[in-house]
């Protein structure tokens, strides 16, 4: 009797590895070794038809903190972060309780502004040129109209990485207004009775309790923002190449312009190995602080 | 009045947020000289549309795309199904460290690893075709995630009936999860599509001709200032670029946001 059930456990585990195996290969060769080899590639020097490439420890760290371009693409990231994150919060916020509420055309509200996301961000990069132009761009259209002089909205230091910024806002509210939206609609409709019952204004119940009960949808989205200041980068591609002198340059596209315009391996992986540091440190804090209170069955 | 100002906002807001995508419209359908200058009376024409459509094989792109984000989808729904049902339904030693090794890849982003995964595709012989661009996304974390908790709540007892009926492991999960997990999988379809169709960064690393080469790929080159083409027939591009996805969007509006919502909650 023991030793049937011992056997159809067995099976059973067998069977488990099968399923999975196929998953953890496909995984194996395109995540969990590359990651190993990235940072193995971060710490042997760059090789040349002459020199072979040779083991030279943290090496390639060195130069890339004595990389004065590295600091300002860094910095350019946490700015980008910075302004994204909050901002794309905020208006997903007020998206959502804009949508939820009983306006007139709720319906084409929601629709307008959950429409970015389906865009390509290429696509959204070409849309907004035409805003950015310096000749015939919309916004100096519009400026000349209240006497402001042109600006090249895209050619200026000053403002090329708010440009970018201005895009990615407008590519991820009405993503994140969605879960909002989700949110909203479980809290029960008594809370708001009741606190009309306690003469609360509008104001009051939304700070009060509405507020706090979107917490634990505001961590999840902060966490997505988060991944998302470090992946979206495609509109750069298409609107300023990182410049003008590397004013808007982002980590990822400094990573993509090492290893693939400059052939600099080794210094792409040391960046690399740091933004999944960072990564891994977000994945840490989601796994043990955000999700003690949202359990996995 | 006061109580007119938050509609009033909300909508302005709104028309804001859809201003890029209509002027790309407005421009797509008007000659350039009139569409920068806003001559709101000017003639509609179609000659943008047929610039741009001659200017690059649009119809192979087209075609990469479909084929790209088809077979994705159909290797996701292969890997994640059977990841997905040996973590909700089986029982085995170090399931959970490897399911948390599993999820780890939420963090490492496929976007992130390109220097490695270039040599790894390289070395399989992926370079420069569809499988390669798609290779990297197909054991998706978050689709073996999403997989595990949809099979997590099939009733035990449909699984017992089911073998006791005389149905192998497969056999079970072929009759009872996967039928039951039915709008998980077209949620995941939507999203999957969603964000393969629009995806630029590593298809650009990994394809180099225009034989394999998708949409988004093919728009960047197209825009380019090289190639000399005026801001109306970028609109033109782009809005034949991004027009089956949207009108898919506004057709099913409905069901994708309700994708994006069981694909986002956890």
């Amino acid at each position: 009797m023991t030793d049937a059930f011992t056997l159809e456990r067995r099976r059973r585990a067998l069977h488990g590895w099968l399923l999975l195996s196929p998953a953890l290969i496909m995984l194996t060769a395109f995540a969990f070794y590359p990651s190993l080899a990235t940072m193995v590639t971060s710490l042997w020097s760059r090789g040349t038809r002459r020199n072979p490439a040779e083991f030279v420890g943290l090496e390639n760290y060195r130069y890339l903190f004595e990389d004065p371009t590295f600091w300002q693409v860094a910095g350019n990231n946490l700015l980008y972060a910075l302004v994204t994150i909050p901002a794309s919060i905020a208006l997903a916020l007020i998206m959502a309780l804009w949508a939820n509420s009983k306006l007139p055309a709720r319906s084409f509200i929601r629709t307008a502004y959950f429409t970015p996301t389906v865009l390509p961000m290429i696509a959204a990069a070409n849309l907004w040129l035409f805003f950015y132009t310096p000749s015939f761009g919309i916004l100096n259209q519009i400026g000349a109209l209240f006497g402001a002089q042109p600006v090249n909205w895209l050619g200026e230091p000053e403002t090329a990485l708010w440009a970018i910024c201005v895009v990615t806002i407008w590519k991820e509210a009405g993503f994140f207004m969605i879960f909002y939206l989700a949110a909203l609609q479980t809290i029960p409709p008594d809370l708001k009775e009741a606190a009309e019952i306690e003469g609360a204004s509008r104001w009051t119940y939304t700070r009060r309790i509405v507020l706090p009960l979107l917490m634990p949808t505001t961590l999840f989205i902060l966490v997505n923002a988060m991944i998302n200041s470090v992946k979206l980068i495609d509109h750069l591609f298409i609107l300023t190449k990182g410049g003008p002198s590397d004013s808007s340059k982002l980590i990822l596209y400094y990573i993509w312009e090492n290893a693939f315009a400059y052939f600099d391996r080794p210094s792409a992986a040391a960046m690399t190995v740091l933004v999944l540091a960072l990564m891994g440190a977000l994945a840490a804090f989601q796994f043990l602080v955000l999700d003690r209170r949202v359990h996995y069955r | 009045m006061i109580r007119y100002i938050e509609p009033a906002a909300a909508i302005l807001l709104a028309l804001l947020w859809i201003s890029p995508l209509l002027f790309a419209f407005w421009a797509a359908f008007h000659d350039v000289s009139d569409a920068v200058n806003f001559r709101l009376t000017a003639p509609l024409t179609l000659d943008n549309f047929r610039t741009a459509w001659a200017g690059a094989p649009w119809f192979g792109y087209f075609l990469n795309t479909f084929m790209l984000v088809s077979l994705i989808l159909a290797g996701q729904f292969l890997l994640c199904t059977l990841a997905g049902f040996a973590f909700a339904q089986t029982v085995f030693r170090g399931r959970d460290a490897l399911f948390i090794l599993v999820l780890m890849q939420l963090f490492i982003l496929p976007e992130v690893l390109i220097v490695e995964n270039y040599r790894v595709a390289a070395s399989l012989g992926l370079l420069d075709s569809i499988m390669g661009i798609g290779a990297p996304y197909m054991a998706s974390a978050f689709g073996i995630f999403l997989m595990r908790q949809a099979f997590k709540s099939v009733p035990k007892d449909l699984d017992e009936a089911a073998r006791v009926e005389g149905c192998g492991t497969l056999g079970v999960l072929w009759r009872v999860y996967v039928p039951a997990a039915r709008p998980t999988y077209l949620a995941y379809a939507l999203v999957s599509v969603a964000t393969h169709w629009n995806n630029f960064l590593w298809p650009l690393i990994v394809t180099n001709s225009p034989s394999t080469r998708p949409l988004t790929v093919g728009l960047s080159l197209f825009g380019a200032p090289e190639n000399g083409v005026d801001i109306s027939v970028i609109s033109a591009a782009t809005v034949m670029v991004i027009a089956p996805l949207l009108i898919c969007f506004l057709i099913f509006q409905r069901q994708f946001v309700q994708a994006f919502l069981t694909a986002g909650v956890k």
